[in-house]
């Protein structure tokens, strides 16, 4: 197709303010957090400034933040986790058996607001003393992780081609020996997607934990939360929190990018 | 021979494990929710559940504030729900050719998605200010006037609005961006032949064979949209005076910081009730204008 040298030069602009404005809020906390409070204050100094690691290094110093990112990671790697091994053979059963009902059931987990589930399991996990705990808080968020690793499987293993599994019935391997041996191998990059997603969810999620973690397992956003509530907001520290909280979601996400925009486009399309 | 009980049951062994769970963590709280929301408790563990039959309810429809929440719960939805399909298919539609970098801006589409929504509440806060922010340095550098955002109960949903476009209309467009890339060229050639503009085979070509894929997205994003919390509550907390307070932050607010259980437990099945007759709505229109194309 022939194109226009002016749409051209237009298209080419608009996709830069695009990006622009969608980078923008992390280059701005990225700014902020190696400023002063009185940098932040001065609108003369928001390019150019003298950085400062104070930020960085109040938040690591006056409060347990090694603690929090230590919570944060024991509670998403754990729900993950948790949620791989009662999700995949269940996903490899529904696609394999055609069981669509539990696929659906498993869906409406999707859609159930979350605070649906929260005045129930708090009341619970207060009754059997487990509010403050990390099992509380893995339980809870598997009820994401787990509905969503087994919803990108179903599809995974569908498209999987069945004549590897046939002729391995045939070779005398039982259907648990083809899950176990054949088809868990080559599913590595359903499952890299799908648990990334799911740690992901589990790392950023805010809603269960406000409730059901205490001081002891504290995760990261609650932590950030809580820096508000002191009288006068110090910008910079805040901003050094969020970027700490950030970071480690946006590496994996930009290392690992193909097998997340899969991720969410199977979780999306299929819908 | 090979087919012990173990292998003949397997598909139910497989899936026993995610069913108990999904049992007991999701369906136990939905029974749970729903009886409680007849009783009146405040979790004191002197004071059993008293049975008030349908009192929370009518209490909840009586409430002024419970359809304020719902207000705002459908004006968020609303504005949120046609920008980000609008901006989406723009985005995609001018993302859609090839050019040099379009790796990096695929990244950079991908950030606000997958980063922590707490953080970039606190983010958006700095950015909303109204002395220090950018985006009064940027009205005023244009010679406008410069706004509260959200310290204004006029301008705390808009505000709110923006931020829910700026971290998901992303995803629309990657949706939108994986449908464009399976219509075929031919009725584009042929419109070509024709001499159509631009905007009619937008209009004539693309928009309708789109169509399933936007509905698809808009499906998902309206599930989604309905429930927003983290952001909200990370910057407003439902204010300033509750104007910015949704259902899901009424429910919260009921259930976590007044304790009326009872009520909480009312909204709580009245908003599931909302969400799920609306997505119903959705997949039924889907299947109608499938039907019909």
């Amino acid at each position: 197709m022939k194109k226009k040298k002016g749409t051209s030069i237009l298209q080419t602009s608009l996709t830069f303010l695009v990006l622009l404005i969608f980078a923008f809020p992390f280059v701005w906390m990225l700014l902020a957090s190696f400023k002063t409070q009185a940098q932040i204050m001065s609108t003369d100094q928001l390019l150019i400034f003298e950085p400062t690691f104070g930020n960085y290094i109040s938040v690591f110093k006056e409060y347990d933040f090694l603690k929090f990112i230590w919570n944060s990671f024991v509670v998403a790697f754990g729900s993950t986790l948790l949620s791989l091994i009662l999700g995949l053979p269940a996903a490899y059963a529904i696609a394999r058996h055609h069981l669509q009902k539990l696929g659906l059931l498993i869906l409406v987990a999707r859609i159930i607001p979350g605070i649906t589930f929260l005045i129930p399991w708090f009341i619970l996990f207060s009754k059997i003393q487990l509010v403050d705990t990390y099992t509380a808080l893995i339980l809870s968020h598997m009820l994401v992780g787990l509905p969503f690793i087994i919803w990108i499987m179903i599809s995974f293993f569908e498209a999987l081609p069945t004549e590897i599994e046939e002729s391995a019935l045939i070779d005398g391997c039982t259907h648990h020996q083809v899950f176990l041996r054949i088809i868990l191998p080559i599913s590595g990059p359903g499952i890299i997607t799908s648990s990334l997603l799911s740690f992901i969810f589990s790392w950023n999620n805010f809603m269960f934990s406000v409730i059901l973690a205490g001081d002891k397992t504290k995760t990261l956003p609650i932590a950030v939360f809580n820096f508000m509530s002191y009288s006068e907001i110090n910008w910079g520290a805040l901003m050094a929190a969020a970027c700490i909280i950030t970071l480690p979601v946006l590496l994996i996400a930009l290392v690992t990018q193909r097998y997340v925009v899969s991720g969410l486009a199977a979780g999306a399309v299929k819908g | 021979m090979q087919y012990s009980w173990f292998n003949r049951n397997l598909k139910w062994i497989y899936t026993l494990p995610a069913v108990c769970f999904v049992l007991i963590m999701m369906l136990f709280p939905i029974i749970y929710t729903f009886r409680i929301s007849f009783y009146e408790w405040s979790m004191s563990a002197t004071s059993p559940p008293v049975w008030v039959g349908l009192d929370n309810y009518i209490a909840l429809l009586k409430d002024e504030r419970f359809w304020h929440a719902t207000g705002s719960t459908f004006l968020f939805t609303i504005m949120a729900l046609a920008l980000e399909i609008a901006l989406g298919v723009a985005i995609a539609l001018l993302l859609s050719r090839e050019f040099k970098g379009k790796n990096i801006v695929k990244t950079v589409f991908l950030l606000p998605m997958v980063a922590t929504p707490v953080a970039m509440g606190l983010v958006w806060m700095l950015i909303y200010e109204p002395t220090i922010g950018a985006a009064n340095m940027m009205l005023k550098s244009m010679g406008l006037q410069p706004l509260l955002w959200l310290a204004s109960p006029n301008q705390v949903i808009p505000s709110l609005v923006i931020v829910d476009v700026w971290q998901w209309t992303p995803m629309i467009a990657l949706i939108i961006m994986a449908g464009l890339a399976t219509i075929p060229t031919d009725p584009y050639e042929a419109a070509d032949v024709d001499g159509a503009s631009a905007w009619t085979k937008f209009v004539s070509i693309t928009l309708p064979l789109l169509r399933p894929t936007i509905i698809v997205a808009a499906m998902l994003r309206l599930i989604d949209v309905l429930k927003t919390f983290d952001i909200i509550y990370a910057t407003t907390q439902g204010g300033p005076n509750f104007a910015s307070e949704t259902l899901n932050l009424y429910g919260y607010v009921l259930g976590f910081q007044y304790f009326k259980l009872g009520m909480a437990s009312s909204l709580l099945v009245l908003f599931f009730a909302l969400v799920m007759g609306l997505t119903l709505f959705m997949i039924w229109m889907r299947k109608r204008l499938e039907g019909a194309s």
